[in-house]
Order: structure tokens, then C-alpha cells, then sequence
């Protein structure tokens, strides 16, 4: 079991990976249905403006005047490169795991250039702007710019395979799952505090002058910005200052439903800590109430909050609500 | 000397739980659209365009300010957006007043919007970093053990938000805008509904909704020229503090305290009490009524909850709260806190329809955001300052 001092020594900061993933689904809207009920179909639709010509993908609204547009327009399937950029090793979330090009491709019929992929086999020197490029479609389709697997040299590319069933109702929202990599680092005041857990020890740090504790330690005071230098022990005992029972599931969160969440006021501490109570009924849970830390066994400590599995009721008398009412 | 500013038109979408039939974009020009209506302009009146949502996560979309210049009028034009949580729709507007009261431009577009319907806020709110373990679910779960201390501080009754509720939820009635509408709702209903963050009932919390709010905002002598009457801003405040510091007061933030007397201060008003006809303020779970009035200075501290029970606060008591029916009939979170300046400008305006004061000539509207770390307040009159 590491001291304090100990665990200051090492200065390296935690680090763990992070991932934030969501099945984001977006409503089109009129004009960008048409887009995609056209992909589902094998076709291209477009939209003119005053303004600006045949915009593709469709624009809602005119982007000089505001104005919205609706005079719908079919375009290509064909059209030419007008600008691209050479992808020589694709990364692993890309859609085409050989070399390709990111390319505007300008089809038939419109005056903007559409962002999608160009294969050609991996070959770079089939590339060039003026190029005459044509889709290559799935032949299941649903309404996505994926309906496309990519464009080819045109003499390569074949006819849309036939719509398999037609369905009646216009695409009307697109799927957009988002997932997004961290490695997360936690700073070398958190990490102190996540190391001493694995020695089951509550590690805090005290305001300059030495009037507070907090915890976890943050490296420097809210309330001044001064640094917080000093690192100290609290007690895995403390007071439940306020709390709430919790009967509501929500995502990341695992503990059986309902669930008391607390903000403990560890005892050398003077800033409530989030955590759970356990071993109590619902009925007993009260203000004031005596709690300490049940920690995991010693070979599940981990370098993590999860070293604490929950706080639970000890056996000593009640806080009054004047002793604490200043932290709640 | 500062500029005088008005808003001079407002433009709100029907919240809903969804709106699959608009894109993003399209539901903010809804509501834009009803604002130059309402105050008879067009895009080419407008001078700058400032927006706010709320957090990325909450809807998964980044930079929105990216691709939102066509759908409202912004090409070459300033479009700016504003970042301070659940707060935001106020402070959007509060930066908006700013480019009128420094001079900077004469007309400005300011407007606020979420599609909750595309995402989970609960997901956002819980999202679990490594090394630590997730214990507090969502905003509800946050905010719960707040309003505890509050009840356990000043020993209000029991059915406190049982109240706040059923009279936010009648006031919808009156409001076609608002999203939930529940003709037939009874204290019984709400105080049986289930309890999702004991000590805060399903009925007391706010629905997730989808749509956008606008507003118009104009330096003075284009204030003059609008059909319908303009509402003077009598002062904007901002302040924030952190989410966690030793002693923070979290149930009845600094920050807060701060922004009401800055407030009170621009304007003149030396007794709320006296001189505020009318308040819409940002209560997503409904016991933030009384606590908010505590904050604002509209009762003494513990004592906030009294202006419920004794009917201060219903749409005919002597100083009505959320007479649109308030966040607890809509939240579009993005929006809320632009819906709360939107009711309190159009009641000055005497354009309130069946939720109107009568007679409201100084009015306030209130955002809060983060864990109760933001506050935007502004406070509106039918006279010119």
C-alpha cells in the first residue's frame, strides 16, 4: 500500500480509452427527402436556384437570397472530377479499404460538385480532373449517400440494379451514428487520487492557507484559482449532506433500479462527493446520516472510483443539519 | 452612453415531441420566419445573426453555424453562436442586445433551438469517462438532491412542486405554442405520477421537445417604426460560478444573486416586489419556482415557496410566474431560455394572447444553466427607458 508521498512521487497522469458513441438519426425535411429518396431509387435529384444554377445535393434554401427552393431537377448519373485528393492509406473507419480518391464530382445537369469517393482500383494514375466518372450502386439501397458504393471511370459503371421492393413512403430521416475515440488523460492531480483508491486511501488536497479540503484534489481552488499543492488523507467515513433516489434507468449507469445516490461530505473534507448507498432501505435514507466506503476486495482495487463498490449506513449517531448545512 | 435597445419581433415553433417533418435548419427558419413576420421585415433588414444550442451532445451536432447561412439569411452577414448550457437561449439574446446597445449594428436576428427528438440528453448527461463510475442520472439527478435541501432548508409543505405544477401545466392550456397539453390534469394526477428522482415526481419534470425560437432586435428609432408595440430592454445580466466549490450555496447560487442585482440595478428597480409585473422563468422541475424567487430577491430566503400556496405566482395572483406554462410545458433546451425572454417581451408587448397580464409594463425572463453555474436574466418594459 503506497503512502501519499509516495503516490505525489509519480508523476505520470492516467490514461485510458474513451468512447463516445450515439445512433444520431436526422429529419430531412422536404428537400433533402427528395435527395434521398432519389439515392433509394438510383437517381440523383438536384435543385435550381436563381442564383446559383443546379445545386446537388439540393440545397433548402437559396444561398444568396434566402429564398426556398423547390424546382427539383434530375442530374447525371455520370459527370466529371473537377477536384480531388489522393486517400494512399485509408484509415480503418473509411469505406473503401484500398487507396482512393475524395473527389467533387460534378455530374450532368449541375453546377456544384458533389463530395463522394472515386475507385480506381487503387491505381492513382487513372486519376484526373475532367475525368468522366458514373456511380457504382448497391443494389440494396435505403436512402444514403452509401447508396452509392463510389464513382468509377464511366465506361466502368453500370445501370442502377432495379429498385427491389418499391416502398411508398418518402426517406424522411437518414441515419448519422457518431463515435468518437478519446485517450483520455487524467491529470496528475486526478491520477494521484485514482492511485490511492487502488491502496484504499481517499486522497484530497487543501486550499492554499490551508482552510479547506478538497476531493477529489483538482489541482487548483474554484473559488481562487490558487494552486493546491498539498495533498492530504481523508476519511472513508463521512456524512450524507443531501441525496436523491434515483428509479429512472439511464445509459452508462449500472446499478440496480431504484438506486440512492448521495453527496457525501467525507469526514476531513469540505466538499460533497456523488456516490451510492447501499445495505439500507429506501425508508431509512436521511439527512445527517453516518455512511463509510465499502471497498472492493483487495484483488479488484483498482487505479478507478470503482475501488469504492458503494457507501453503507455505520452504526454512530445522526449529524444535525446546522453542522452541515453549509455544504448541501 | 449605451443605445437603447427593443425587440421589436417574435417568432416561436409549436414544441412538439418530434418534428420528423422539418430538418434542422427548418425548424430554426420557421421560427425566424415568424419573427420578421411579426415585426414586417425581411432577411435584408437583418444586420446579424446571433445563435445558441444547447450542448453538442445533447443533439450530437457540431458547428451548426456551419451550414445554418442559408436557411437564415446570414450570407454575407456576421453569424455568431453563443455556448452557456441550458442558460443559453438567454444568453443568446443577451449578446444580441449587445450588438444594439454598443452600436455595433442596428437590427439583429437572435434566435435558439433544439431537435431533442435526434438524441438523449440523459445519454449526454451520463457520459462515462474512464476511472470513474456514473452515479448521477441525468440533469433530474443532479438537480434532485438540490431541491431536497431546499424543502429540508426551508420546510415548505410537501406538495410545494405539486402546486408549481399543476398551475404550469394549466397555463399551458392557454398557450398554443406549449407542448404538453393536459386539459384534464388534477392534483391528484400529478402527486400519484411515478417518482423518478424522488423527491421529483414525473409530472413535475419537463418533456423533451423539439422546436426553435426567434426574436428581433433593434436599436431605438426602428424601434419606432414597427406595427406592433416594441418591449424595451431595461437591462441584461450574465454571471456564472463553478459547478462544485467548498460552501457553494448550489440551491441558491452566487451567481444567481448576482445577476438579479446587476439587473435590478441597470434598470432602476430598487423593490422587485413592487415594481416587476410579471416573471417567466427557467423551472424545469417545478420546485425551482420557489427557490428561484429566493434568488431573485421576489421573497425572502426560505421563504419562496409561500408565494405559491397563497396564489402570488398563478397567471391572476398579484405577480404571476410562467404564464406560458414555462419550461415544464416545453423544453426544447436550446430554446427554453429565449421561450422565457419571448413570454416576458411579449407580455410588455400586450401580445400574451390568452396568457396575457393585464397591464404588464416591466417584465423579467430567466435562464439558468449547467449545474446551476449559468444565469441570464433581462428584464423587458412596455415604456421606453
Amino acid at each position: 500500500m503506497a503512502t501519499i508521498e509516495e503516490l505525489v512521487a509519480r508523476a505520470e497522469p492516467l490514461k485510458g480509452p474513451h468512447v463516445i458513441e450515439y445512433p444520431f438519426r436526422r429529419s430531412c425535411g422536404p428537400v433533402l427527402s427528395k435527395f434521398f429518396t432519389g439515392l433509394r431509387e438510383g437517381k440523383l435529384i438536384g435543385v435550381r436556384s436563381e442564383t446559383a444554377g443546379v445545386l446537388v445535393p439540393p440545397a433548402e434554401y437559396d444561398p444568396q437570397t434566402a429564398e426556398g427552393l423547390t424546382d427539383f431537377v434530375e442530374v447525371g448519373p455520370a459527370g466529371k472530377v473537377v477536384s480531388y485528393a489522393w486517400v494512399s492509406r485509408p484509415r480503418p473507419m473509411q469505406l473503401l479499404q484500398h487507396p482512393f480518391a475524395y473527389a467533387l464530382v460534378e455530374l450532368d445537369g449541375a453546377d456544384t460538385g458533389l463530395l463522394h469517393m472515386v475507385d480506381v482500383g487503387g491505381d492513382e494514375s487513372k486519376m484526373s480532373v475532367g475525368m468522366r466518372v458514373a456511380p457504382r450502386w448497391k443494389a440494396e439501397r435505403e436512402g444514403s449517400v452509401r447508396d452509392i458504393e463510389a464513382f468509377v471511370p464511366e465506361a466502368e459503371a453500370r445501370p442502377a440494379p432495379p429498385v427491389i421492393a418499391e416502398p411508398d413512403e418518402p426517406v424522411k430521416s437518414v441515419a448519422t451514428p457518431l463515435r468518437l475515440e478519446y485517450d483520455f488523460t487524467a491529470g496528475r492531480e486526478q491520477s494521484i487520487f485514482l492511485r490511492a483508491l487502488a491502496s484504499k486511501k481517499i486522497v484530497g488536497a487543501r486550499s492554499p492557507g490551508g482552510d479547506l479540503v478538497y476531493v477529489p484534489p483538482r489541482g487548483t481552488d474554484p473559488r481562487t484559482a490558487e494552486p493546491t499543492p498539498d495533498f492530504v488523507e481523508v476519511s472513508d467515513k463521512g456524512t450524507v449532506v443531501t441525496y436523491s433516489i434515483v428509479r429512472v434507468p439511464s445509459e452508462n449507469i449500472h446499478f440496480e433500479l431504484p438506486y440512492v445516490c448521495i453527496n457525501v461530505l467525507l469526514d476531513g473534507s469540505d466538499i460533497p462527493f456523488f456516490h451510492v448507498l447501499q445495505n439500507c432501505e429506501l425508508t431509512d435514507v436521511r439527512l445527517g446520516m453516518r455512511v463509510q466506503a465499502s471497498w472492493a476486495a483487495d484483488e479488484d482495487l483498482t487505479e478507478s472510483v470503482e475501488s469504492i463498490r458503494y457507501f453503507e449506513p455505520i452504526d454512530e449517531p445522526d449529524v444535525p443539519f446546522e453542522q452541515f448545512k453549509e455544504y448541501c | 452612453m449605451a443605445e437603447r435597445c427593443a425587440v421589436i419581433g417574435v417568432g416561436q415553433t409549436k414544441y412538439d415531441a418530434t418534428r420528423y417533418d422539418v430538418s434542422m435548419p427548418g425548424l430554426l427558419r420557421e421560427a425566424a420566419i415568424r419573427a420578421l413576420e411579426d415585426a414586417e421585415l425581411t432577411w435584408n433588414d437583418i444586420d446579424a445573426i446571433v445563435i445558441g444550442k444547447a450542448p453538442d451532445m445533447f443533439e450530437g451536432m457540431m458547428y451548426p453555424e456551419n451550414y445554418l447561412s442559408d436557411a437564415l439569411g446570414a450570407t454575407g452577414k456576421p453569424l455568431l453562436r453563443v455556448h452557456t448550457a441550458g442558460s443559453v437561449g438567454g444568453s443568446t439574446a443577451n449578446v444580441a442586445f449587445s450588438l444594439i446597445s454598443s452600436g455595433i449594428h442596428d437590427r439583429v436576428l437572435t434566435i435558439a433551438w433544439e431537435k431533442q427528438s435526434e438524441s438523449n440528453a440523459m445519454w449526454a448527461l451520463t457520459l462515462s469517462p474512464p476511472f470513474s463510475v456514473a452515479v448521477v442520472a441525468g440533469a433530474g439527478g443532479f438537480f434532485a438532491p438540490l431541491v431536497r435541501t431546499y424543502m429540508r432548508r426551508s420546510g415548505a409543505p410537501e406538495d410545494t412542486g405539486i402546486l408549481v405544477a399543476l398551475k404550469d401545466r394549466k397555463n399551458a392550456l392557454k398557450n398554443p405554442y406549449a407542448h404538453l397539453q393536459m386539459p384534464n390534469v388534477t392534483y391528484e394526477e400529478i402527486r400519484d405520477s411515478f417518482m423518478l428522482w424522488d423527491p421529483i415526481r414525473y409530472l413535475e419534470s419537463c418533456p423533451s421537445s423539439d422546436g426553435a425560437c426567434a426574436m428581433i432586435v433593434a436599436k431605438e428609432d426602428l424601434a419606432g417604426k414597427t406595427p406592433r408595440k416594441p418591449a424595451w430592454v431595461l437591462g441584461s445580466s450574465m454571471r456564472s460560478e463553478p459547478v462544485q466549490f467548498a460552501k457553494r450555496d448550489a440551491v441558491n447560487p452566487m451567481a444567481g444573486r448576482q445577476a438579479a442585482k446587476d439587473l435590478y440595478q441597470q434598470a432602476g428597480i430598487d423593490d422587485p416586489r413592487k415594481q416587476i409585473d410579471c416573471i417567466e422563468c427557467y423551472v424545469p422541475f417545478s420546485w425551482f419556482e420557489p427557490m428561484w424567487m429566493e434568488t431573485m430577491g421576489f421573497a425572502d430566503e426560505g421563504e419562496g415557496w409561500k408565494l405559491t400556496h397563497d396564489g402570488t405566482t398563478a397567471l391572476d395572483g398579484a405577480r404571476p410566474v410562467n404564464m406560458s406554462g414555462g419550461v415544464l410545458s416545453s423544453n426544447a433546451i436550446g430554446a427554453s431560455g429565449m421561450c422565457r425572454y419571448a413570454e416576458a417581451v411579449n407580455q410588455v408587448r400586450g401580445e400574451a394572447g390568452e396568457h396575457q397580464v393585464d397591464g404588464a409594463k416591466i417584465s423579467l425572463g430567466h435562464a439558468y444553466g449547467g449545474g446551476s453555474q449559468y444565469f441570464s436574466m433581462a428584464l423587458f418594459g412596455a415604456d421606453k427607458p
